[in-house]
């Protein structure tokens, strides 16, 4: 299928009073019509700077694009203008935030913010507009749209809330959707409900979405393919039974064994010892070593090219080396597959 | 809505009541008559202008009767103008002061928020430090220097300007900015951090999503948040400038209430100190009264709190 995105060897740092940190260290990744890919991976991998690298709404003039390219229709977005790059928010790529409780102006009626897009992209007259805007909250499932229209955010509910902020993102038809933990701040039962609104418009609207989470139930739910981040670089990438069922990466093994299940067999909740790599003096070899079972000695010294698994499956990871020892995967993996 | 209004204006008139009395009573602990020459009339003589005023019967008494002239709207007689009553002295003197006070509160609003706003979008720059250079020296220099510095540089020297008095469009210039310039520097200041708050909101970011311009950004979405707390004080700001800055007054020589007031304080004239502080609770109750309607017109959740309950 044909990508609509991509990401060629993205670096992006921020200049701190402590230094540069490298919050992204060469991220490749592609995004192909009408799926939905996640980026996986815990606080602090560089996933959210990747998503607001492709809107361009990283703090200036704190954070810099180093170099690497972004591709959408027949465009480098980081070489485009601001003025150009307003004319791309909103319509062609849009986003959702995490938290609908703060990402609502609370001054402002809802149908305006769900206007103020279709006014500025699609030259919408006020009426039109306003017409429109109702038919997008019946859309995303707010009953009595046009009494809703004129409330403020502060009268609706945070699940209700949200579907607003999908509203809004949806309004000009973008090709791409960008989901920033948009389940992260809800009730579990509320989650549910907006990733399937979510799943619904894409097949009616026919989007892409990139899909940033760290909750791998709703990856699970949502995504055709994952991209596993660790230390500003995808250590994993892989369509979600890849992913799931023969992961190669040691930090997914650990992301997966992290996850709690019904069925396990002890009470423990497990997680990944250790803390993130300092990304101010990010290390010269694989990110993951210090915090890896099984880290070699060449792991701390270089870091490890992809090595491709299948024809969607690539994994950075020196254990792939035919050099290297085998290890097998955790029980918990290996056995019946994670995430069921 | 109507409830909450007429609940305020209970609560308003309960206030004045209190301010009106306590007033009274303290004003009637200062040493002195209000007589001129005090010194030279005999105890027989102050006996008889007392009884004259009224100032012979007890305090309870005197109190009772105030309140009932002032429920008919009569403040008075002035002892220093005799004669006169104190609503003319007021009618007279506060129109000149609210002139001022005015046009003041409108060089403080348009600098202040200008400057408040440039500082907080362009933070940590040139045009935020600048800004900020401007308010430090607003809050820190006192309005009486700055006017004396005025007054010799723009009239003595180079007699571009008037030096005094309260006659004609020019003469209200170096008052307007001597009285305005406190106030710039306050409102600069409260705006900037208004705005770096309101500007770290998810809600801008989620605007700047939309692909929105800059300008609407800023001017839709950051501005009108970042007003809520310039409401607060802006309204008491208002006040005290429009009713009379005794300072500016005297130094300009305008006849406005301010200068008044304190003559009445000196002079033992009990009418007028009651007749300003009244007119001055007044305006200052019902500003805060309008500031908090105003916070609804702003502030939606404030506006359903206020209305639903």
């Amino acid at each position: 299928m044909e990508n609509i995105l991509e990401i060629k060897d993205l670096h992006v740092s921020f200049d701190t009073y402590g230094g540069e940190v490298q919050a992204v260290r060469g991220v490749n990744l592609e995004l192909k019509k009408g799926e939905t890919l996640a980026i996986v991976g815990e606080s602090g991998s560089g996933k959210s700077v990747t998503s607001k690298t492709i809107m361009r709404l990283l703090p200036k003039p704190a954070a810099r694009i180093k170099s690497g390219e972004i591709w959408f229709n027949g465009k480098d977005l980081t070489k485009l203008s601001e003025k150009e790059m307003q004319k791309i928010r909103g319509s062609e790529i849009s986003m959702i935030f995490q938290d609908p409780m703060t990402s609502l102006n609370p001054t402002m009626s809802i149908g305006k913010q769900i206007m103020e897009g279709l006014r500025k992209h699609q030259k919408l007259g006020k009426q039109e507009a306003l017409q429109r805007a109702i038919e997008l909250l019946d859309l995303v499932g707010i009953p009595n749209p046009e009494a809703r229209v004129k409330q403020y955010p502060h009268q609706f509910s945070g699940g209700m809330r949200q579907r607003v902020v999908i509203a809004i993102a949806l309004a000009c038809n973008p090709k791409v959707l960008i989901a920033d933990e948009p389940t992260t701040a809800l009730d579990v039962t509320i989650q549910a409900q907006i990733l399937d609104l979510m799943k619904d418009l894409q097949n009616k609207m026919q989007t892409s979405i990139i899909l940033i989470t760290h909750d791998l139930g709703v990856v699970a739910n949502m995504a055709q393919r994952v991209a596993v981040m660790y230390g500003g670089k995808i250590v994993e990438t892989g369509t979600v039974d890849e992913i799931f069922y023969r992961p190669k990466h040691p930090y997914t093994w650990g992301l997966l064994s992290s996850m709690p299940r019904l069925h396990s067999k002890t009470d423990e909740l497990l997680a990944i010892p250790g803390t993130p790599p300092d990304l101010s003096n990010p290390p010269k070899g694989c990110p993951f070593a210090p915090r890896c079972p099984h880290a070699m000695k060449v792991c701390v010294e270089y870091m490890p090219d992809y090595t491709t698994l299948s024809e969607t499956q690539k994994t950075a990871c020196w254990l792939l080396d035919e050099r290297a020892p085998k290890v097998e995967p955790p029980e918990i993996i290996a056995v019946g597959g994670a995430g069921k | 809505m109507g409830r909450y209004i007429v609940q305020r204006i209970i609560y308003m008139i309960v206030t004045m009541f209190v301010i009106v009395a306590l007033t009274f009573f303290s004003m009637k602990l200062l040493p002195g008559t209000p007589y001129k020459n005090q010194e030279k009339l005999s105890p027989e003589m102050i006996e008889l202008l007392n009884h004259k005023y009224g100032l012979d019967k007890p305090l309870p008494v005197q109190f009772v009767k105030y309140v009932g002239d002032l429920l008919k709207g009569d403040l008075g007689v002035s002892f220093q103008f005799d004669g006169r009553p104190v609503t003319e002295i007021i009618g007279e003197r506060l129109p000149v002061s609210a002139d001022l006070g005015f046009e003041a509160m409108v060089i403080g609003l348009v600098f202040g928020l200008l400057l408040g706003i440039i500082a907080g979008l362009r933070r940590n720059t040139v045009w935020d430090y600048g800004s900020m250079i401007v308010a430090v020296i607003g809050v820190s220099v006192p309005s009486f220097v700055l006017a004396q510095l005025m007054q010799y540089y723009f009239a003595v020297k180079h007699h571009w300007l008037p030096v005094a008095y309260w006659e004609g469009p020019a003469y209200h210039i170096l008052p307007d900015i001597a009285l305005g310039f406190g106030p710039v520097a306050t409102i600069a200041r409260y705006m900037r951090t208004a705005m770096v708050d309101t500007l770290n909101q998810d809600y801008i970011e989620m605007a700047r999503a939309k692909g929105l311009s800059r300008p609407a950004v800023t001017f839709k979405h950051a501005v009108r948040n970042s007003l809520i707390p310039i409401v607060t004080i802006v309204g008491p700001m208002a006040v005290n400038l429009m009713t009379g800055v005794l300072v500016i007054e005297n130094i300009f020589a305008i006849p406005g209430i301010g200068d008044q007031f304190v003559t009445s304080v000196y002079t033992n004239d009990y009418p007028m100190i009651m007749g300003t502080t009244i007119m001055y609770s007044v305006a200052f109750i019902v500003v805060v009264f309008i500031v908090d309607l105003l916070y609804g017109v702003i502030d939606p959740r404030i506006r359903l709190a206020g209305g639903e309950s």
